[in-house]
């Protein structure tokens, strides 16, 4: 192997890398705040991705209409919640978010579609419907189950991922789609070729690290958000909605899974079940980190796609066999650096 | 036996179907698949309702059984009754490997290994030469008895349900038998099991490897029904599906796993069939709906179908009594009243920067009744799982007759004639009061797994109920003995630990609060048992709030505050010592 080819699959490996990054950082939000080990996080990015591939190409995507049917079940579930203390102003208010909101965006989405939007209104309302599904999916499947055991939630979660990869079929197709460039433009430093789009990748990559590390140390929201991750019923007794808290993590799980698939769209062709493979290796990243640790994470995605494009060339055939086994012996290390705490299950 | 009788008329419903008039072939095929499935999801019963432990990578081990039937039988010309031993062998010996490592994942990331696995297992057999690729191996010879191939589905048919019947009774024996009370103790947590001796990780592995050749067992008839194999029926989504089996049967029960099979492939076939005639040129609806299913299948109705079917029938009355003649060999004691036989020497233990227990150093002799009591906090508890190898002592040493058993664990004390109660009651709830008080006895048995299957474990096991009913006796809740733990007062269970530690046939006796909870007559009944005990031969180290108990009970008093002794002696000395009065009232005397 000479230099340029190594130089290669580093390069590839750290934009592969720098994506399972940003899905592992959102799987570690989502489990710290709710306990749910977020399968579907794949599907938010084949969502994402394909929506705005479907947009810019002048196509009306199914997901506005999932999102808009979603949110009236998320309305029906907080109506039947509240139905013993149903009041006006709780009416309007979960009508606004759940019906009002997503109807507008479906009619937007009807109203630039035929006309073939610019890259940024695409990215726009892909970012935005794929976060109302994140959002009301929450509210319909793992809210009411809130209470259960992590293996409830996982079991659930496994359903949810089900559900939504068949509902991308019925959208998008058994074919793959490519997107337009983000960032068009590229350029040379010694051997290695920077496309513009690449940059992105670690530009946003970057920029998400150090918000989410932000939005979690100085805001209150962000500690409200770990106080929750701790202990659930702690928070409640100090006032935090711990509804608000799930909703919350799963809207940012979902908006990061959309633009990690708005980033890649471009570099290679995605199809409906893609996501499930991509999400999983975010997932090994997250799980190098213990499910806790962003930075830990970040450097393990990293790691990941370094070992994702090297046993690519090496051994193309048992790539996906060498990348999930990576996984066992961190799996062990971890469990016996830190040994079960007596836990009591239900 | 009672209990049979259910199974006894299914069998026979079973073996009836392929003669009923009129029976549609394609019935029949649901019904293989059913048993397949059956098989399958009643190791996952196991694993998972019973043990705790979630496996989403079963597809793999019903992909090593039927890969190595196929290999074997094609290849190499095997017979395909030679191949059903070692297509078992290799499932099972692949999932002692898998299951060393997996076992000891903790919490939740056990169930995502099994994932990971499962992937990377699926992506082997697609990528082998040997193994066909993608394409996987076909032309697999027919099962065959003489001349006679069992070439349609019909005829496989019985070879699938006897499987299923047969796998379903050995596993029920399995349960319900020493090894089986060990195993479902997992769910609850390992330290109450391994304080009774059992080694956790050990039964852990056993019902890995009961699971993963049933599985097999599952793979190798699957193989020789489509007499031929490929990757996809073994991948993660199948795994998944597995699962989702248990879990819509009830995960907790092994019919629950043959309902479930019967609910999901039926309906399965329905939607295959009926969706497209809806939603026209879809081709993955029926997942859709599967995956909402399984959703609000947790959300209604979490323990599954079986629970809820078996709520209609009239309850069962209680067990029968075991027969209490019989008896355990028991220890010897030859120990003399001034004996020591605890010694806690210089004992020290930090969890960081805290000192829970600060260089205490106490004894408890042969036949005496000691109480270590001191405000919350004073690292009562701690000493407790430092004794019982719980904890290990960061300095200081704790001795049993004389020698040093810092480092054992638990599952070693005990042996030593040590048992305990805890603070916070460990119980199995789903588990009978008997069943629970039995496990005390675990190391007092010695039937292992393959004997109780087969039932040869009776003589032994009736030996160790015998001793259960009589300590539970003893301790005056005769009544309550075929009642579920989960279901008794808290008081109640307190008293059951006790008598699952009396079964341990102990030399000393470690009691977590003991009292707490008890009314004035239950406690007045407890120290008149402990009495006995100590008038037995026994010794007792109690933790204890209630004053007025401890004072009128215990021979000497040990005083601990934050981690530190601070008195020692007979109660009237500790009543009048300035040091206690002050560490509980917080004044000087």
């Amino acid at each position: 192997m000479n230099t340029t080819i190594m130089l290669f699959l580093v390069q590839d490996g750290i934009t592969n890398g720098a994506i399972y990054a940003l899905l592992g950082l959102a799987l570690v939000l989502v489990f710290a705040v709710t306990r749910v080990i977020l399968i579907p996080q794949g599907e938010f990015v084949t969502y994402g991705a394909l929506t705005y591939a479907t947009l810019a190409a002048g196509q009306m995507p199914g997901t506005a209409k999932l999102a808009l049917a979603l949110g009236i079940g998320a309305f029906a579930f907080d109506l039947f919640v509240a139905r013993k203390a149903l009041h006006g102003r709780l009416i309007v208010r979960s009508a606004l978010t759940n019906i009002v909101l997503p109807a507008i965006v479906l009619a937007l989405t009807v109203y630039f579609a035929a006309q073939k939007p610019p890259v940024a209104v695409s990215i726009a309302l892909s970012l935005v419907i794929v976060a109302m599904i994140g959002l009301y999916l929450y509210r319909v499947a793992f809210q009411p189950l809130a209470h259960t055991s992590v293996l409830v939630l996982l079991i659930a979660s496994v359903g949810v991922h089900l559900a939504l990869q068949g509902l991308g079929l019925l959208f998008f197709g058994a074919e793959g789609q490519r997107g337009p460039a983000v960032l068009s433009g590229a350029f040379t430093a010694g051997s290695l070729r920077f496309t513009g789009q690449s940059l992105t990748v670690y530009g946003i990559t970057i920029a998400f690290i150090v918000a989410l590390w932000l939005f979690f140390g100085l805001t209150l929201y962000g500690k409200a958000l770990r106080a929750t991750a701790v202990n659930r019923l702690g928070a409640r007794l100090v006032g935090i909605r711990t509804t608000l808290s799930g909703q919350i993590a799963f809207l940012l799980a979902s908006v990061i899974g959309a633009l990690s698939g708005i980033m890649i769209v471009p570099i290679t062709t995605l199809y409906y079940d893609s996501g499930f493979l991509i999400g999983l290796k975010g997932f090994v990243a997250a799980i190098i980190g213990g499910l806790v640790s962003y930075p830990l994470t970040a450097a393990a995605a990293l790691v990941v796609g370094l070992v994702e494009a090297f046993s690519s060339f090496y051994a193309s055939n048992y790539k996906e066999v060498i990348v999930f086994m990576l996984l066992i012996p961190v799996l062990l290390l971890r469990s016996l650096a830190a040994p079960a705490v007596e836990e009591e299950k239900d | 036996m009672q209990s049979r009788l259910p199974i006894i008329v299914f069998a026979a419903v079973m073996a009836a179907i392929p003669f009923v008039p009129g029976m549609p072939p394609f019935w029949i095929v649901l019904l293989d698949n059913i048993g397949l499935a059956a098989l399958v999801a009643m190791g996952l019963v196991l694993l998972t309702g019973v043990g705790g432990l979630t496996s989403f990578g079963q597809a793999a081990f019903v992909g090593f059984g039927a890969y190595t039937t196929a290999v074997l039988s094609t290849a190499y010309g095997l017979s395909p009754w030679l191949t059903l031993p070692l297509s078992l062998l290799v499932s099972g010996s692949l999932a002692v490997l898998l299951g060393l490592i997996t076992v000891r994942l903790s919490g939740h990331y056990l169930p995502l290994g099994t994932l990971a696995w499962g992937l990377g297992l699926f992506y082997l057999f697609s990528k082998l030469e040997f193994l066909g690729r993608n394409d996987g191996i076909s032309a697999i010879p027919p099962l065959s008895i003489g001349t006679f191939k069992m070439l349609s589905p019909g005829s496989i048919y019985y070879a699938i349900w006897v499987a299923v019947v047969l796998s379903a009774l050995l596993t029920m024996n399995l349960l319900d038998s020493r090894t089986g009370r060990a195993i479902r103790a997992l769910r609850r947590g390992h330290v109450a099991a391994e304080a009774f001796g059992v080694h956790t990780p050990r039964a852990k592995l056993l019902v890995f490897i009961h699971a993963a050749v049933l599985a097999g067992l599952s793979g190798w008839l699957y193989a020789h029904l489509q007499r031929a194999v490929n990757p996809t029926p073994f991948g993660a989504q199948a795994g998944i599906e597995y699962l989702f089996i248990a879990v819509v049967g009830g995960a907790g029960y092994v019919w629950g796993g043959v309902l479930g099979a019967a609910i999901v492939v039926v309906l399965k076939e329905v939607l295959q069939s009926y969706l497209p005639l809806i939603l026209p040129g879809s081709g993955q609806v029926e997942t859709i709906v599967f995956g909402i299913m399984l959703v609000a299948l947790l959300q209604l109705a979490p323990g599954g179908l079986w629970p809820w079917l078996m709520s209609f029938l009239p309850e069962r009355t209680g067990g029968k009594k075991p027969d209490t003649s019989l008896k355990l060999e028991q220890r010897p004691r030859t120990l003399s009243r001034s004996s020591i036989l605890l010694q806690v020497d210089k004992a020290r233990k930090q969890f960081g920067g805290v000192v829970a227990v600060n260089n205490v150093s106490f004894d408890v002799q042969a036949r005496e009744i000691v109480a270590l009591i001191g405000p919350n906090g004073a690292g009562k508890s701690t000493t407790f799982n430092l004794i019982t190898g719980v904890l290990s002592a960061t300095s200081g040493s704790v001795s049993v007759l004389g020698k040093k058993v810092d480092k054992a664990p638990p599952q070693e004390i005990v042996k030593l004639g040590i048992s305990r109660t805890f603070q916070h009651v460990k119980l199995v709830p789903d588990m009978t009061v008997l069943e629970n008080v039995a496990i005390g006895a675990h190391l007092r048995g010695h039937s292992g797994p393959i004997a109780s299957m087969l039932r040869l474990d009776r003589a032994d096991e009736a030996r160790l109920l015998a001793e259960a009913a009589r300590q539970i006796e003893r301790v005056g809740l005769a009544d309550q003995m075929h009642q579920l733990a989960g279901s008794l007062s808290l008081g109640q269970q307190r008293i059951v630990e006790i008598a699952r530690a009396l079964c341990v046939d102990p030399m000393l006796l470690l009691l977590d609060e003991p009292a707490a909870g008890l009314r004035h007559m239950e406690k007045q009944q407890l120290a008149k048992l402990l009495r006995d005990l100590r008038d037995g031969g026994m010794s007792v180290l109690l933790v204890e709030h209630d004053m007025g108990f401890v004072m009128n009970l215990a021979d000497r008093i040990v005083v601990l505050d934050f981690g530190t002794k601070i008195a020692e002696g007979t109660p009237a000395t500790i009543k009048t010592n300035p040091e206690v009065i002050k560490a509980y009232l917080g004044v000087a005397a």
